[in-house]
């Protein structure tokens, strides 16, 4: 009796008890993903925050740290993501469509591209715990002499930590939807709400991605 | 008045008549499923609140306890009963506790969850599921912050202010990060409400006939979901400062503990909404069912509550008129927060609208809407006066802030659940309790939180700063009166205790004893698990709609 009843409707997609109609639980779904969308910007919002008004006290450090990023490893993975983020959009279009066997591919390829994003990542860190480019009072680099640039790697590891993150919660999110595009193949013209749900989360991701790039690499 | 006939007054929602012939098969939420699996693995949003008032109320305990150790400390200027250090920690999980395991989720949480469905004629929030992992996820952050204050506690103070809290000896990570946890089962509520509130209304429920304790609701529920982000955030550096020297906050290095502040109090204002935005949502229904009449002007209520919520986005700055501010800045945010004053008085005056010319009912939940409103003016009004610079460079930091904060968060808020338990109680049990008792426990809360916070204003005044441990001898007349007054909210708490739970036992079986005419009272008390029986109601007259209580319901009078 606790549970609320489920009652198949047409197309695949469940409907639960307590919604008026498919549309609104559909409704409801999306609305659900926006407001937690909205949370996520806000949570990096307090990190740009912290950004800007690191910024605005060090911009020597600011300009002087950037630099000695690698901007090359930069770009690509900003095209690696954007491209993962194609893909994962895609995937909502096939889904519409009924073609389970091509929504599971392009999952496929965005988590091929997320996870090649973090292989770069973790060669960028490497080199920053290699050199001393490191957070606070373990940053030990002889390179950048200027006051403040401690707190420019304090917020680039904070950032691109919390990022990476959250690109793994996506991959985790979006290698369940695969398995199930491939394994069940329920999704279609009415039946499409999680890929379309999982692939908002990833655009998110993306997204940040795109601020945090020329924050920290295009100073 | 059996339950029927009030369900057949006008406005009553078809599908009603044949509620009752079908009860037998329908029982209500508390006895269907009685194994404790149904109860902790339910998705009912009925359950789920009764499970948060479990541990809202046993925390509140235990936040009430802190505090009662804070006043037996402060009886005498010297050592009373604790060392200096055992001192700061009880201060701070008092506050720790209150705020983040105590009001946030209290009327949301308890009352939200069980009354929101209810009030928009729907079977259960939008995402039943989440509502459960909420109150998980609650118990999960709960644990932590437990753990951390078992073993050792923090001396920082609920405020968690950089560089101290980076430094302290005490065990400062479990505790921010069971807070962290905690931020995100308020998250889900939020969430959910929201969407609720957008997809679940039942046909004839528009958003202007929507209960003023949803509007209150969801404008809460949007700062939940804007602003907690943040802190959250804020919570994982200064852990990470903690553990692992992250440097965020590090002033050796560049970092600004100034910015930490901002951050703070971006989502630590907006929470005092979260707290007290419920409770006036709790009082616009108490006020309108017990005035027999539909609350006055309606709409600028509902905007007040969004307006609050917003407005209270842009006041976080007063909490930083002498942290280094400018002095520009300063004037800005001070003239801000005197806006919320603005929204809290329209609200103000158009209860005091809706009791005037009522046939008021003098219960119990009512007598807490009488100290409601005292507490909300006298604090409201210090509130104006702590957001003027001038004035606040001077009570910054002293006992004349905690008092202002007790009375207008803590006391508009306490009042508002004690009237809100009060006032559902029927609702969620079906049974009722001894109203003599309820207005002798009443009386007694009211005069001792007075008893408690009236001196602490007078000792603010004469300069006592908040947080120390020794004070000099010409404060002790005004600390004894405190404390005094404190037992005496602990002896009201007391009693309501006692008769509460024997309401719950033995207290007579009623269905709608206040002939309340709030959507929340047109199923049964306590209502089946899927809330109503048969289609969903439709809802042709708005709320509270009584008949005019001068004519057609004097003879009809409950």
């Amino acid at each position: 009796m606790q549970s609320s009843h489920s009652a198949s409707a047409p197309g695949g997609a469940k409907l639960a008890a307590h919604f008026a109609s498919l549309d609104v639980q559909k409704h409801a779904a999306r609305l659900g993903m926006w407001l937690f969308l909205a949370t996520e910007i806000l949570l990096f919002a307090g990190l740009f925050a912290c950004y800007a008004a690191y910024r605005f006290l060090f911009p020597e450090a600011w300009a002087a740290s950037s630099r000695s990023l690698d901007l090359l490893m930069g770009s690509i993975n900003t095209i690696v993501l954007i491209t993962s983020s194609f893909t994962a959009a895609m995937a909502v279009h096939y889904a519409k469509e009924g073609k389970n066997k091509l929504v599971g591919h392009m999952f496929f390829l965005t988590l091929l591209m997320a996870g090649a994003f973090l292989v770069i990542k973790y060669f960028e860190y490497k080199h920053k715990f290699h050199i001393g480019t490191l957070p606070g009072r373990y940053y030990f680099y002889d390179g950048i002499q200027v006051p403040g640039a401690p707190m420019f790697f304090t917020v680039y590891f904070a950032s691109t930590a919390l990022h990476a993150f959250h690109v793994i919660i996506g991959m985790t999110v979006l290698a369940i939807i695969m398995v199930r595009a491939y394994r069940k193949g329920d999704f279609g013209p009415n039946n499409y709400t999680a890929v379309e749900l999982g692939s908002m989360y990833w655009h998110l991701v993306d997204l940040v991605w795109i601020f945090l790039f020329p924050m920290l690499y295009l100073v | 008045m059996t339950p029927s006939s009030s369900i057949a007054a006008p406005g009553a929602a078809p599908g009603h008549e044949a509620h009752h012939d079908e009860h037998g098969d329908h029982p209500s939420y508390l006895v269907d499923g009685t194994t404790v699996k149904s109860w902790l693995l339910t998705v009912d949003h009925k359950r789920i609140g009764i499970m948060y008032m479990f541990w809202v109320l046993l925390f509140f305990l235990v936040g009430g306890i802190f505090a009662l150790m804070i006043r037996l400390e402060l009886l005498t200027p010297g050592p009373t009963i604790m060392d200096a250090m055992t001192y700061n920690r009880t201060f701070t999980l008092h506050g720790v506790v209150m705020i983040f395991l105590f009001m946030i989720p209290a009327i949301p949480a308890i009352f939200g969850n069980f009354m929101l469905p209810l009030m928009l004629g729907a079977k259960d929030v939008a995402f039943p599921r989440l509502n459960l992992l909420s109150l998980y996820v609650y118990l999960a952050g709960a644990g932590f912050a437990l753990w951390g204050m078992l073993n050792g506690g923090l001396d920082t103070g609920w405020t968690f202010y950089t560089p101290y809290s980076a430094h302290t000896t005490t065990t400062v990570a479990p505790v921010l990060f069971g807070a962290f946890i905690i931020g995100f089962s308020s998250i889900l509520t939020g969430m959910n409400f929201i969407v609720t509130a957008h997809t679940m209304r039942a046909p004839g429920i528009t958003w202007f006939k929507m209960p003023l304790f949803v509007w209150a609701l969801y404008a809460t529920s949007c700062i939940q979901v804007l602003a907690t982000p943040v802190i959250g955030l804020l919570l994982l550096l200064v852990s990470a400062e903690n553990l692992f020297n992250l440097g965020m906050f590090d002033v050796a290095r560049g970092g600004d503990p100034v910015l930490f502040q901002h951050l703070f109090w971006f989502y630590s204002h907006p929470a005092v909404y979260i707290m007290v935005l419920p409770a006036f949502g709790v009082m616009s229904e108490v006020v309108s069912t017990f005035s027999r009449k539909n609350i006055f002007g309606y709409r600028a209520v509902a905007y007040s509550s969004v307006g609050i919520a917003f407005v209270g986005f842009f006041a976080w700055g007063h909490h930083m008129f002498v942290s280094g501010q400018s002095t520009f800045d300063a004037g800005i945010f001070g003239a801000l927060s005197m806006l919320v004053g603005v929204f809290t008085a329209i609200k103000v005056f158009n209860w005091v609208g809706t009791v005037y010319k009522g046939a008021v009912e003098f219960t119990t939940p009512f007598a807490y809407f009488c100290g409601f409103l005292f507490f909300t003016v006298f604090g409201g009004m210090t509130g104006i006066a702590v957001a003027t610079v001038s004035l606040d460079v001077a009570w910054h930091d002293t006992y004349f802030v905690v008092a202002h904060f007790h009375f207008i968060m803590v006391g508009a808020t306490i009042m508002a659940f004690l009237a809100a338990l009060h006032y559902w109680f029927p609702k969620m049990f079906g049974k009722t309790y001894h109203e003599g008792w309820g207005l002798v426990s009443a009386a007694l809360i009211i005069l001792g939180f007075n008893a408690t916070f009236i001196p602490q204003f007078l000792l603010g005044n004469a300069g006592m700063p908040r947080r120390y441990y020794e004070y000099p001898e010409r404060f002790q007349a005004l600390n004894v009166a405190s404390t005094a007054g404190a037992s005496l909210l602990a002896f009201g708490f007391v009693i309501i205790a006692l008769y509460l739970t024997w309401a719950l036992i033995y207290g007579k079986r009623v269905d709608n004893p206040w002939g309340s005419k709030g959507y929340e009272w047109l199923t049964a008390s306590p209502p089946p698990t899927h809330n109503f029986v048969g289609p969903q109601p439709t809802y042709p007259e708005e709320p509270h709609f009584y008949v005019d209580p001068k004519k057609a319901e004097v003879s009809d009078a409950v």
